[in-house]
């Protein structure tokens, strides 16, 4: 661990009773400064794990190391962290400056301090007119600036985030994300993050850890998770993909040549670049937005197959064209509609070209 | 869900018996004794119906006013002790693991599957002068001697004396303290029950240690349930007739055993009457108070 490292979780596992596996050998670094995204499915022990890290739950095995210090049997009071509740937990019995001052009430800060850190606090969160108000009085959007604004003014080394946006309405939680991003940019505090939602983790998040069933499959940036998920399970979580089960058959250097069963009728052996290593059994993914469809055969060295049109959904920007080839294959392509009349050509029943690159043909190897 | 409220028929069948049964037994006695509370008392404890107040300026005189006041400074005394007993048991409860909850619950109902009087009786063979508290005492006492005895100390203990217990106003809070305490447990236990943890998770967080998430946040959050389980626990206690009248001595006489008394040996009805009325008064100042209280806390500032 060097020193931008704030956050180290080491082989970290959480046991609830005998039998739920809430967090299983679990090991990251968070390094200083970062916005990091906690991301997978309901009951993948994303929250399970950000508890840990606040101190609400001990792991049942492993470590947590915060700036460099064990965590082991310190409380969640001496944590030089802070959480911002799904619920909010924003104190119904005291106005919105008493809650914001809480934290440093308890912890003896002087009157005068504490004045200006509650002012310079709600400010941050445009909140000053609403000081005196009590939470029932205020709405959701804005009782979540209190709870920011109640850890935030503690100065926290890590400000831990569980689901803040999941209780806002969709064009609320999208100014939200923006908010937050440039919160955190501002105040230079690391935010860890918990989120089910892949598209808020991909926009808001410096890197990502996508869980499952208590796993961490992956920790990546955005970018790298989109383009090279290392398995099945992050390439289909995140965004969607078309799938096929595969062999290799072949590989040469910084290449390997697969058999996609379901096509392979269609478009034969095929040739990836690809740097690891791979054998046997593989997944072969392609992104419906890199796959085009043409009426007649694409000229380019492409890998093309022919497929019949079931269905076509209309998005306004988009249009997402559900396909079939002869064997029995799915195949979904997005098609961008850049003009008014881009998708008035694809009609139920067409039999089309779908062709995509080889390089943005991904090979899944777990 | 709602369509049984536009079924008015179904409705009044399904109302009307509930009614009529407290109609009949409770709202009519009630008349019956408020009419009551204004007769006269013959000679013989017959009661002529009048209009007068002598009843009531009877019950405010300074003897019986005393008894009222000694009734209200139990029942105080009573209600401290229980709350101070009630509210970490109602906190055990509320925090102990899902498991336990309901066995721990169900402990604290079950007395009430014994009859009162019986458990009253109980009371009475643990704290009269040979009984099961004093035998505790001085067996331990005896040991006590007997180890200072062997390690050679003089014997400074002296004689064991039995501790006079019972038949005085110490047993009365004893009981009372006793049979109210699952009162005052149950409603402070579904508040804090109903408490989203995470506010006190919230006050950890902030920094606060357990004693002040306690002061500044548990107990303000729960205040609803802890003013319900006091004034349950304190109106109960206030009217009570049958702990005083078993445990209690010559001078713990309380508002409950005068009204009893009105209404047996007595035989003066129309004054047990009067002072059934102003106990319900009290009652009912009691609750407006409260009511009034808790409607000042919702209003916005
Ligand atoms: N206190 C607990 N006792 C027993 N099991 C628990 C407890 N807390 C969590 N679990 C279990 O641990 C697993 C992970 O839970 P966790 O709350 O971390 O999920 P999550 O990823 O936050 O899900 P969600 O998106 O639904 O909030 C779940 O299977 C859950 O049932
Ligand atoms: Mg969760």
């Amino acid at each position: 661990m060097d020193d931008s490292t704030i956050i180290s979780v080491r082989d970290v596992t959480k046991r609830f009773g005998s039998s739920v596996l809430a967090v299983n050998r679990v090991s990251l670094d968070i390094k200083r400064g970062e916005f990091f995204a906690l991301l997978g499915p309901s009951g993948c022990g994303k929250t399970t794990l950000l508890r840990i890290l606040a101190g609400f739950e001990t792991p049942s095995e492993g470590q947590v190391l915060i700036d460099g210090d064990e965590m082991e049997g310190v409380e969640p009071n001496k944590r030089p962290v802070n959480m911002v509740f799904q619920s909010y937990a924003v104190f119904p019995h005291m106005t919105v400056k008493q809650n914001v001052a809480y934290g440093l009430r308890v912890t003896r800060t002087p009157k005068a301090e504490i004045e200006q850190r509650v002012q310079q606090s709600l400010a941050r969160v445009q909140l000053e007119e609403m000081a005196e108000r009590k939470p029932d009085q205020l709405s959701g959007g804005q009782r979540q600036r209190v709870a920011l604004a109640r850890a935030l003014v503690k100065s926290p080394k890590v400000l831990l985030l569980d689901e803040p946006l999941s209780a806002l309405d969709a064009k609320l939680r999208e100014q939200m994300q923006i908010e937050l991003v440039h919160l955190q940019q501002s105040v230079g505090i690391t935010f860890v993050i918990v989120t089910h939602d892949q598209n808020e983790a991909l926009s808001m998040a410096d890197r990502i850890a996508v869980m499952n069933r208590g796993d961490v499959l992956q920790v990546a940036t955005p970018t790298e998770l989109y383009e090279y998920p290392n398995c099945r399970f992050v390439a289909d979580f995140i965004g969607k993909m078309n799938l096929f089960d595969g062999q290799v058959v072949g590989v040469r250097e910084k290449q390997v040549v697969v058999r996609a069963g379901a096509i392979a009728s269609q478009i034969g052996d095929i040739t990836i670049p690809f740097a690891d290593q791979a054998e046997g059994e593989v997944g072969i993914a392609i992104r419906p937005e890199k796959v085009r469809l043409n009426k007649l055969e694409p000229k380019e060295e492409t890998i093309r197959l022919q497929a019949k049109v079931k269905e076509v959904v209309y998005y306004g920007n988009e249009s997402h064209v559900f396909l079939q080839t002869e064997s029995g294959a799915a195949i979904t392509a997005d098609m961008k509609n850049s003009s008014r009349h881009a998708h008035a050509g694809i009609v139920k029943d067409d039999v089309l070209w779908v062709s995509w690159l080889a390089e943005d043909t991904l090979v899944l190897t777990s | 869900m709602d369509s049984w409220r536009k079924n008015k028929l179904a409705f009044a069948v399904l109302a009307l018996p509930p009614t009529a049964w407290l109609v009949l037994f409770f709202t009519v006695p009630l008349l019956i004794m408020w009419l009551y509370s204004f007769a006269e008392r013959g000679p013989q404890g017959q009661i002529y119906l009048a209009v007068n107040f002598a009843n009531y300026v009877r019950a405010i005189e300074w003897i019986h006013l005393g008894i009222i006041w000694k009734s209200i400074w139990i029942a105080a005394i009573t209600t401290a002790i229980t709350f101070a007993i009630g509210f970490p048991l109602a906190m055990g409860i509320a925090f102990a693991p899902a498991r336990w909850k309901n066995i721990l619950l169900l402990l604290v109902i079950l007395p009430f599957w014994t009859n009162l009087l019986i458990r009253t009786y109980a009371w009475i063979a643990v704290l009269r002068t040979r009984g099961f508290l004093n035998f505790g005492l001085e067996w331990m006492h005896e040991k006590l001697s007997a180890f200072s005895a062997l390690i050679g100390l003089p014997d400074v203990m002296g004689e064991f004396q039995a501790l006079e217990l019972l038949y005085n106003q110490k047993a009365v809070v004893i009981g009372l303290v006793y049979v109210y305490l699952p009162f005052l447990v149950l409603p402070i236990y579904a508040t804090l029950e109903k408490l989203d943890k995470s506010y006190l998770e919230a006050s950890l967080d902030l920094g606060a240690g357990h004693w002040r998430t306690l002061f500044s946040v548990t107990i303000p959050l729960a205040l609803p349930g802890i003013i319900s389980g006091c004034l349950l626990a304190f109106i109960l206690s206030m009217g009570t007739f049958l702990t005083p009248a078993l445990l209690g001595g010559t001078d713990s006489e309380m508002i409950g055993n005068l009204i009893a008394r009105q209404f047996s040996s007595s035989r003066d009805w129309p004054f047990g009457s009067a002072l059934s009325f102003l106990l319900l008064y009290m009652t009912f100042i009691i609750l407006w108070v409260r009511a009034s209280l808790a409607g000042r806390r919702e209003e916005p500032i």
